[in-house]
C-alpha cells in the first residue's frame, strides 16, 4: 500500500526529471519535503519494487536494435518454471512471462528479443532453442509499432 | 531508419544513466565526476540524446501491478483491408500502451491496463463493438521471468 504522500509522489514522478543541477529542488517543494526525504521515499519505493528503475529509458532503435521479435513457446505446464529461467537468463531477450495457453493459442511461454538484423535474431532464436530444448515455438517479427505510450497512473 | 552518430562519451552515458543513476540532490554533476567532464557537458548531452529521441525517457518507470492495475496482452487477427480502421480504435484508448503489428495470422498485439479486471473485459467489449471483430484473445500473464529493456552500449576501442 502507498501512503498519500507516496501517492502524491508517483503522480509527480510520471514527468520526468528536469535537466537542471537539482532536478530534485522543485519536486521537493511542491510536496513540502527536503531533497534527501524525496530522494529517501523514491529509494524506498524502488526496493519495494513500486518504481522498477529509475533512470533513461533508451529508444532501442535509434540505438541499432531495428529488429525485434516475440517468440512464443509452448511447454509442457511442469517445465516452464525451468523453461522461463533458461530463457530469461539470455541478455538478447528483454522480456519474459509465462501466460495461460488458449484454446486457439496453445503457447504458454513468451520472449521478447531484440538484434540489429533479422538474421542476427534467427541465430538468437536458435540458440534459445538449443538451451530450452523447446522445439514447439514460433517466432512473431514486428513489422510495425503502432502505438507505444505511457500509462497515466493513480490520476486524479 | 538514420541512426544518430554517438560517440563514447555519449554510450558511456546512456549506459551509465540506464543502469545507475544517482540518486543524489545533485546526480548530473555525480554522473561528470564519473565520466571526467563538467556537469554543463553531462547536462548538454543528455538533452541533445533527448532531443533526438534516443532517451525516451528520464526518470521513474513503475510497476504497473505494484499500483494496482491490471495488464492483459491481447491478439486478434484483422483482414488487412481493416487494419487502418482497426487501429485507429484500438489505439484511441489511453488504456492501450502498445501496439504492434506481427508477421502472422494473429497480426495485432496491443496491451491494456486497467484499474479493475471488469474495466478491462468492458474495454475489450467495447473494442469489439466498434470494429466488429469477434474474437479477441486475452492472454495475462501469470508469473514475470524477466523485464530488462536496458541496452548496453559498446564502446569502440582506442
Amino acid at each position: 500500500m502507498l501512503t498519500s504522500i507516496e501517492k502524491q509522489l508517483v503522480q509527480e514522478l510520471q514527468t520526468e526529471i528536469p535537466l537542471v543541477s537539482r532536478p530534485f529542488l522543485a519536486l521537493a517543494q511542491k510536496l513540502n519535503l527536503s531533497e534527501e526525504e524525496v530522494l529517501t521515499k523514491i529509494k524506498d519505493l524502488a526496493v519495494r519494487g513500486v518504481i522498477r528503475r529509475f533512470g533513461a529509458t533508451v529508444n532501442h532503435q535509434q540505438v541499432g536494435y531495428v529488429v525485434n521479435a516475440m517468440v512464443v513457446w509452448q511447454v509442457p505446464e511442469e517445465q516452464i518454471k525451468e523453461a522461463g529461467k533458461i530463457l530469461a537468463s539470455f541478455p538478447e531477450v528483454t522480456h519474459c512471462y509465462a501466460r495461460p495457453a488458449q484454446p486457439k493459442w496453445p503457447y504458454n511461454l513468451y520472449t521478447m528479443i531484440h538484434g540489429k538484423t533479422h538474421q542476427e535474431c534467427q541465430e538468437i532464436i536458435n540458440r534459445l532453442i538449443r538451451a530450452s530444448e523447446i522445439k514447439n515455438c514460433c517466432a512473431l517479427f514486428t513489422v510495425a509499432e503502432l502505438k507505444k505510450s505511457k500509462m497515466k497512473y493513480l490520476s486524479l | 531508419m538514420e541512426l544518430p552518430e554517438l560517440d563514447n562519451l555519449d554510450k558511456k552515458l546512456l549506459n551509465l544513466t540506464q543502469e545507475n543513476f544517482p540518486l543524489v540532490p545533485e546526480p548530473f554533476a555525480e554522473l561528470a565526476k564519473q565520466l571526467n567532464v563538467t556537469e554543463e557537458e553531462v547536462i548538454r548531452r543528455l538533452k541533445s540524446l533527448k532531443e533526438q529521441g534516443t532517451i525516451k525517457h528520464l526518470g521513474a518507470v513503475f510497476d504497473s501491478g505494484k499500483l494496482g492495475y491490471y495488464g492483459i496482452l491481447c491478439t486478434v487477427k484483422v483482414p488487412p483491408n481493416m487494419l487502418d480502421q482497426v487501429t485507429a480504435v484500438i489505439n484511441s484508448y489511453p488504456e492501450v500502451t502498445h501496439n504492434y503489428l506481427r508477421n502472422h495470422p494473429y497480426n495485432i498485439w496491443f496491451t491494456l491496463q486497467a484499474k479493475t479486471p471488469e474495466k478491462l473485459i468492458a474495454l475489450l467489449e467495447k473494442i469489439k463493438q466498434k470494429t466488429g471483430l469477434k474474437e479477441i484473445i486475452s492472454l495475462p500473464a501469470t508469473h514475470t521471468f524477466k523485464i530488462k529493456v536496458n541496452f548496453n552500449l559498446a564502446e569502440e576501442e582506442g
